[in-house]
């Protein structure tokens, strides 16, 4: 489909494996050495993030829509898969995303680590996590990109499985299961599609040439083999219940990766792989898409409204958003996608700083059930000040990164592409406009009831601030740690997650106020990819 | 010629021996018929080497004869060794073969 | 996308081509006070002022070279735009569109907030979140300044959110209260249900012309070239519910009274001089867009949407005034009536008249807001119950009682202040473009205005001083209310500006003006002597009375359409007839594209006459006189038959609840809509979620897991492994059942052995025989 460009050609292999070595370091030493693999994991994630960064360095942005760093190696030739990896305006991003996500949660762990312990497995889940993000990211070849596509699934099962909340053992298996019918059907998908162009190739340039030909009919079910594996994966209406549980049970680090990376694995998958290989099954299954995914915005957005318990009204709130992201794919016009992923990124900051919240109130109050929770805008202004931040990006308000995720979504909705019936689309539309009045509904009503008014007399003790080791009397005699745990410490905003966080504020801050800085490196590659999904429309 | 009667007779001696042999209690007594049977098979060898105007039967049968002695000399010995460490020698209770 | 051409003009001047940087210089200083105004030494408010200050400067030199811009090059707007965001190889820009419209604006609202900003100082001083409320206040200025110099739709839009965060926090500033922050919700949620059109209206707009560009769709839609007006009506109608939603239009107005919980600044800079005309300025700001998708000023039409809401709006609006005794609700309820005229103005095709009603109501609607937060401040106890805690202070506050008078006068639009100007001309316009209907409301209106202030002025300034003004004034309070009425503050829903109750004793911190030494300091009162003489001065530069047209000059090539024949200049005619070519052109197409030869323009202001505007005035002196003399009666010598009159009349009495509950508009939309909404509705979503949806799913895994276990069970255990078993159980059993064979006994084995060589001895025979 593009020229590529090969230039340093090392970047992207040593950017997606380099947590291996991380790996391989942190497997001989003993797991006693708690901090020490903290800091190991710390630097490890941030060896990956420089890598990253020097990939945003050298990319040609003149040229963002074609394939840069390009690899093309032999791999498992006899059934015609290569090590084909490369990095164009579409994957730019979210490559780079996964870096600095995966950076910023080893530094939250440093003071966070969740409670059942061992670092060194953590750790080493993580950075395994890490290699399979970034790998499907820039994964060029469908055997490639399906096996990057599993390899995220076990490190966050154990993530949720081990160091989760109380129902841990049901949502990790829920998730796992749940996403491997999903990429099952999708490993169906990718056979069917190699078959019916010849065999003769799993890569992405082969394939969106040829697979364009495939009669119309046969698109059509080719496409529903991809289209339940993503959209498991987005999660897209009705197949996103595992992700309310998932998302509550998992470790706060857990929730933000899966919130911030994970999620985009689906929504890309259909930019990337369902809609350029197969032009006619696209257009065929858009108003469906388009249809389930207002739907998951109005629904998830009542789901939000009916939650009491803090993480999962994030959750659901994730739906949401990603209906608005599907929304914008689903018009197949440039201003669609290109809201799409800038919503894609835009979502990851915002929504993984929500979960970040969510975590560290957790950590405080050992709750996170909205009902206890009041008045943190008395007790943590800072932090409050934070929530409130990210509550308006998450909302959409314009001036930061929400608000370039959905409105170009909805004016994209407008005139869809290639013939699809305007109608249908014209009142999702409109219906989308009011999952925006949802979306500020759930958010500032939780703001209200957590943020504002008087704290809980319940977590408000007379020495509740640091120090609370020699508790009056009247409380519990025995005088242990786990005791003192209990007894909620609040304290604001630490170093450490001032740290963490203000990348994510600056960045939905910045491209906020000038989303000219991603969209330039969109713009490009989405053109020329709906221009060539145009080509394959007859 | 009259070499049937003693092919007659060797082979109601080897039945009254095979009966012996199987449905005999005492040890002797199978050892007994077994010498029946051997003595039965010699009158055979003889009969059948007169109808054929031959000796080989003869000698055929005094090797027998020798094989059979020697044979109730071991069977009358395991027999004894039996009897001393078994006190007796009924048949039916020697069945530590079993399988 | 195109930009309307600026042909060889003269270099605009410095301070127009360098506009944008009036709402730039808040939005940093906006950042300087989050981050540093805690340190600085006025916890931030100099770095607040400052900032307007100098966007005040640059307003004021850009009007300077508007003026002599105008006279140069017909008004061509100034706009420089620097690339925001591309998509599909579209750049769409973010910048300035600097003409008569956004010119008047920005200095409005940059004077304004100069103004509120040094009252602000001395009214919020020793709040808990004094830097707080400046940075706040900073950044809705930048916001609203962004708003009006918006060259396309999506700036606007940003201004438009921006300014709605604000009015959020600021309503909310004190939280603490649940009623405040449940009034800060509600105003940002009833506003963005409007907003909802905004979004769509926007995208509409965007299918319609391929723009977003503000020039462009104005310029475009004159001329006509747009391919369905079905699809622009229902632009332009999804428009204004933004438009209602913002400017509290009925039915979307019940945030605005709540919203008076906020700081009295608040109130008196958003929600009556700027925020809230947003929803006006859009409507001129694009007026085409309605003018031609809502068929304005076609013959014969007699009603339209905006016309119909803002006639309703200014009734029902000015009847809820009413029956308040908050005086800030006074105030608001007020300000959504005036809201109603200018949106009715815009709906009859007075579009000058309206927008300078935006000009003039600005400036006395601040001042009466602001006259409320110095009697506050000063007499009440920081309490505004007109009813409770005011009356009779009119001696004792000399400035703050003219400056409210002056303010008043002009509301109530008695000739010679700004508001008869501004207000009569788009009464008048209604009659004059065959709008009868509305100006029947209109003249009603005035009647309604001119009682309710009487009743207000009267409760406030005259009378017998009650609770807390009686303490200020020296005297006994009637009902003993003294301290009590101070407690009631804390308990009353209305949620005062509360600075804690510990300046019971002392009310004054700063310096009253020398000649008025009871009365408010001088940043309290300054800005009122500075706004009342505006609300006299300001209405002569658009008075048809005495023959001034001058504002009219200035902003016309802001209405994006010609004017018909009449006032405007001869071009105009020729302009006419080459649109007539060009859209003769384009009408060959499409059926329901416009007609060839239509043109659309508006009407030009009509001539003014005393004797037209007789019936109003009169009935503003009937409002007056009617509503003296019932206040006295009512409120002051109990005179029977008037006082008590709603408690014995059954109907007056229903009629009094009726409006004492809003209509009982905010009794369904927040009983029955919201609360449905979150509660049943969310519910039952959730539970389909959990019992259905994730039912089939657990159901899966449930079922799964059954048959797994039901196939391990039956088929692997019993039937695969009992395969296995089997083979081996047959084995075993052979065995046993060959077993007996070797008994060990002797006898045995013989009878075998002979059996068997019998067997074999007789096949052999047979076989050979």
């Amino acid at each position: 489909m593009n020229d590529v460009l090969t230039d340093n050609q090392w970047l992207l292999t040593v950017g997606t494996f380099l947590p291996l070595l991380g790996v391989l370091v942190m497997f001989f030493i003993p797991g006693t050495e708690e901090k020490l693999h903290k800091q190991l994991l710390i630097i490890t994630a941030g060896a990956t993030a420089v890598v990253h960064a020097i990939t945003l360095v050298l990319f040609d942005y003149g040229q963002s829509d074609k394939l840069q760093f390009f690899v093309d190696e032999e791999w498992i030739s006899v059934i015609r898969s290569g090590y084909t990896i490369g990095l164009d305006g579409i994957s730019l991003p979210l490559y780079a995303l996964s870096a600095f996500v995966t950076f910023l949660v080893a530094i939250y762990t440093y003071d966070n680590m969740p409670d059942a312990g061992n670092p060194k497995a953590f750790g080493i889940l993580m950075l395994i996590l890490q290699v399979g993000m970034a790998g499907s990211f820039v994964a060029q070849d469908l055997v490639l990109f399906f096996v990057f596509f599993e390899i995220v699934l076990l490190p966050m099962y154990f993530m949720i499985g081990v160091w989760g909340g109380e129902q841990r053992q049901y949502a990790s298996l829920k998730f796992f299961l749940y996403t491997m019918f999903g990429s099952a059907l999708m490993l169906v998908a990718i056979l069917a599609l190699f078959f019916n162009t010849d065999a003769e190739s799993f890569g992405f340039s082969h394939l969106y040439a040829a697979g364009a030909l495939i009669p119309e009919n046969t698109q059509i079910w080719i496409f529903a083999g991809f289209f339940i594996g993503f959209a498991v994966k987005v999660p897209m209406f009705p197949f996103h219940t595992w992700l309310p549980d998932a998302h509550t049970q998992a470790p706060t680090q857990g929730s933000v990766i899966l919130a911030a990376v994970l999620l985009k694995l689906g929504t890309y998958g259909f930019v990337r792989i369902a809609i350029p290989m197969l032009p006619q099954g696209a257009k065929a299954w858009a108003p469906v898409i388009a249809v389930l995914a207002v739907i998951g915005i109005i629904y998830g957005a009542l789901g939000c409204l009916a939650q009491t318990d803090f993480k999962r009204l994030i959750a659901f709130s994730s739906v949401a958003h990603m209906g608005f992201v599907m929304l914008g794919i689903a018009t197949l016009t440039p201003m669609g996608i290109n809201a799409a992923m800038f919503g894609m990124v835009a979502h990851g900051w915002i929504t993984g700083m929500l979960f970040f919240i969510a975590g560290s109130i957790k950590h405080r109050y050992h709750t996170l059930e909205i009902k206890r929770l009041r008045g943190l805008l008395i007790q943590m202004p800072k932090l409050g000040w934070v929530f409130g931040f990210a509550a308006m990006a998450s909302l959409g308000l314009p001036g930061l990164a929400g608000f370039w995720g959905e409105f170009p979504a909805l004016v994209a909705a407008w005139n869809p592409a290639f013939g699809l019936d305007e109608t249908l689309f014209r009142v999702v539309l409109v219906i989308a406009a009011l999952g925006t009045v949802f979306a500020a509904a759930y958010l500032l009503w939780l703001y209200q009831r957590t943020a504002m008014g008087e704290p809980n007399p319940e977590f408000v003790s007379g020495d509740s601030a640091h120090g609370g080791h020699g508790h009056a009397p009247a409380l519990s005699a025995a005088a242990n740690e786990h005791d003192d745990h209990e007894h909620a410490d609040i304290h604001d905003v630490t170093p450490i997650e001032w740290v963490a966080w203000a990348p994510f504020l600056a960045a939905i801050v910045l491209f906020g106020v000038y989303p000219q800085l991603l969209f330039r490196v969109l713009d490009p590659a989405v053109t020329t990819l709906v221009q060539h999904v145009g080509a394959g429309i007859p | 010629m009259y070499a049937y009667n003693f092919l007659i007779l060797a082979a109601a001696m080897f039945a009254i021996g095979v009966f012996g042999v199987i449905a005999r209690r005492n040890a002797v007594t199978v050892l007994m018929s077994i010498e029946l049977i051997l003595n039965s098979v010699n009158i055979n060898l003889v009969a059948f080497a007169l109808m054929n105007d031959t000796y080989d039967g003869h000698v055929f049968a005094l090797f027998v004869i020798a094989i059979a002695a020697a044979e109730v000399g071991v069977g009358l010995a395991m027999v004894l060794m039996i009897y001393r460490n078994r006190r007796s020698i009924a048949l039916d209770e020697l069945s530590e073969l079993r399988g | 996308m195109s930009v309307f051409a600026a042909e060889a003009v003269a270099d605009p001047g410095w301070f127009l081509e360098n506009a944008w940087l009036i709402p730039v210089i808040p939005a940093v200083a906006f950042f300087g006070i989050i981050f540093f105004g805690k340190r600085l030494p006025r916890g931030g408010s100099e770095l607040g002022i400052v900032s307007m200050l100098a966007s005040l400067v640059i307003a004021a030199g850009m009007t300077l070279q508007w003026i002599s811009h105008v006279d140069a090059t017909h008004g061509t707007p100034v706009i420089k735009q620097w690339t925001w965001w591309q998509s599909g190889g579209l750049h769409f820009q973010l910048g300035q569109h600097i003409d008569g419209l956004a010119v008047m604006a920005l200095i409005l609202v940059a004077f304004i907030s100069t103004l509120v900003q040094i009252y602000s100082t001395e009214y919020v001083r020793g709040d808990r979140r004094y830097t707080h409320f400046f940075a706040a206040l900073t950044l809705f200025s930048a916001g609203m300044l962004t708003m009006v110099l918006a060259p396309n739709m999506v700036q606007l839009i940003l201004g438009w959110e921006i300014m709605g965060l604000c009015s959020f926090m600021l309503i909310g500033h004190w939280w603490e209260e649940q009623a405040n922050s449940r009034a800060a919700l509600k105003a940002f949620f009833t506003v963005r249900v409007g907003d909802m059109g905004l979004l769509v209206g926007t995208a509409m707009l965007f299918g319609i012309f391929g723009t977003f560009d503000i020039a462009g769709i104005n310029e475009l839609t004159a001329a006509g070239d747009f391919e369905s007006k079905q699809i622009l009506m229902w632009a332009a109608i999804a428009l204004f519910i933004a438009c209602i939603g913002k400017s509290g239009q009925f039915p979307l107005h019940t945030w605005l009274p709540d919203a008076m919980a906020g700081p009295t600044p608040v109130s008196s800079l958003l929600h009556s001089s700027t925020m809230v005309v947003a929803g006006v300025f859009l409507v001129a700001r694009i007026y085409p867009v309605f003018h031609v998708g809502l068929e304005i000023n076609l013959a014969g039409q007699e009603f339209n949407l905006i016309a119909v809401i803002g006639g309703i709006t200014v009734l029902v609006a000015a009847a809820l005034a009413f029956v308040q005794d908050d005086i800030k609700k006074v105030l608001a309820y007020s300000t959504v009536s005036q809201l109603g005229y200018m949106m009715m103005g815009l709906g009859v095709g007075a579009w000058t008249a309206a927008v300078f009603h935006i000009f003039t109501h600005a400036f006395f609607k601040c001042c009466l807001f602001l006259c409320a937060g110095s009697i506050s401040h000063t007499a009440a106890h920081h309490s505004f119950d007109m009813k409770k805690d005011m009356g009779g202070i009119w001696r004792k506050m000399p400035v703050t009682f003219a400056t409210w008078m002056i303010s008043t006068a002009a509301l109530m639009g008695i000739p010679f202040f700004s508001g008869f100007f501004s207000k009569d001309e788009i009464i008048d316009s209604a009659k004059h473009n065959d709008y009868t209907i509305f100006y029947f409301v209109g003249i009603i209106g005035a009647f309604m205005t001119a009682a309710y202030m009487t009743r207000a002025t009267w409760l406030t300034f005259f009378g017998t001083p009650r609770g807390g003004a009686a303490h200020f004034m020296g005297v006994e309070s009637h009902d003993d209310h003294g301290h009590a009425a101070h407690d009631a503050h804390g308990d009353d829903a209305h949620g005062h500006d509360d600075h804690g109750h510990d300046d019971h004793g002392d009310v004054k911190h700063g310096r009253p003006l020398p000649f008025a030494p009871s009365d408010s300091p001088w940043q309290l009162t300054a800005p009122l002597i500075i706004l009342a003489a505006l609300a006299i001065g300001s209405g002569y530069l658009n008075a048809p009375a005495v023959g001034t047209h001058w504002f009219h000059h200035q902003t016309e090539s802001s209405i994006g359409l010609h004017e018909a024949a009449g006032h405007g200049e001869e071009a105009a005619h020729d302009e006419a007839a080459d649109h007539g070519e060009e859209t003769a052109a384009h009408g060959e197409e499409a059926a329901h594209g416009p007609e060839p030869a239509e043109i659309y323009t508006v009407p030009p202001a009509p001539e003014f006459k005393w004797s037209a505007a007789a019936p109003g005035l009169g009935l503003v002196a009937l409002g007056i006189g009617l509503s003296a003399f019932l206040s006295k009666a009512v409120f002051e010598d109990r005179r029977a038959p008037f006082a008590g009159l709603t408690r014995r009349n059954k109907l007056l009495g229903a009629g009094h609840r009726f409006l004492v509950n809003k209509l009982y508009l905010d009794a369904l939309y927040e009983n029955v809509i919201v609360k449905a909404i979150a509660h049943p509705i969310s519910k039952a979503a959730y539970w389909v979620n959990q019992n259905i949806i994730d039912g089939v799913v657990n159901g899966a895994g449930r079922t799964g897991k059954d048959v797994g276990t039901w196939v391990y069970r039956n088929i692997d255990q019993k039937l695969v492994d009992g395969a296995v078993n089997a083979s081996g159980t047959v084995a075993s059993e052979t065995g046993h059942a060959l077993q007996p064979v070797q008994s060990g006994k002797v006898n045995q084995y013989g009878a075998l052995l002979f059996g068997a060589a019998a067997v074999g001895a007789i096949v052999l025979i047979i076989t050979n025989v």
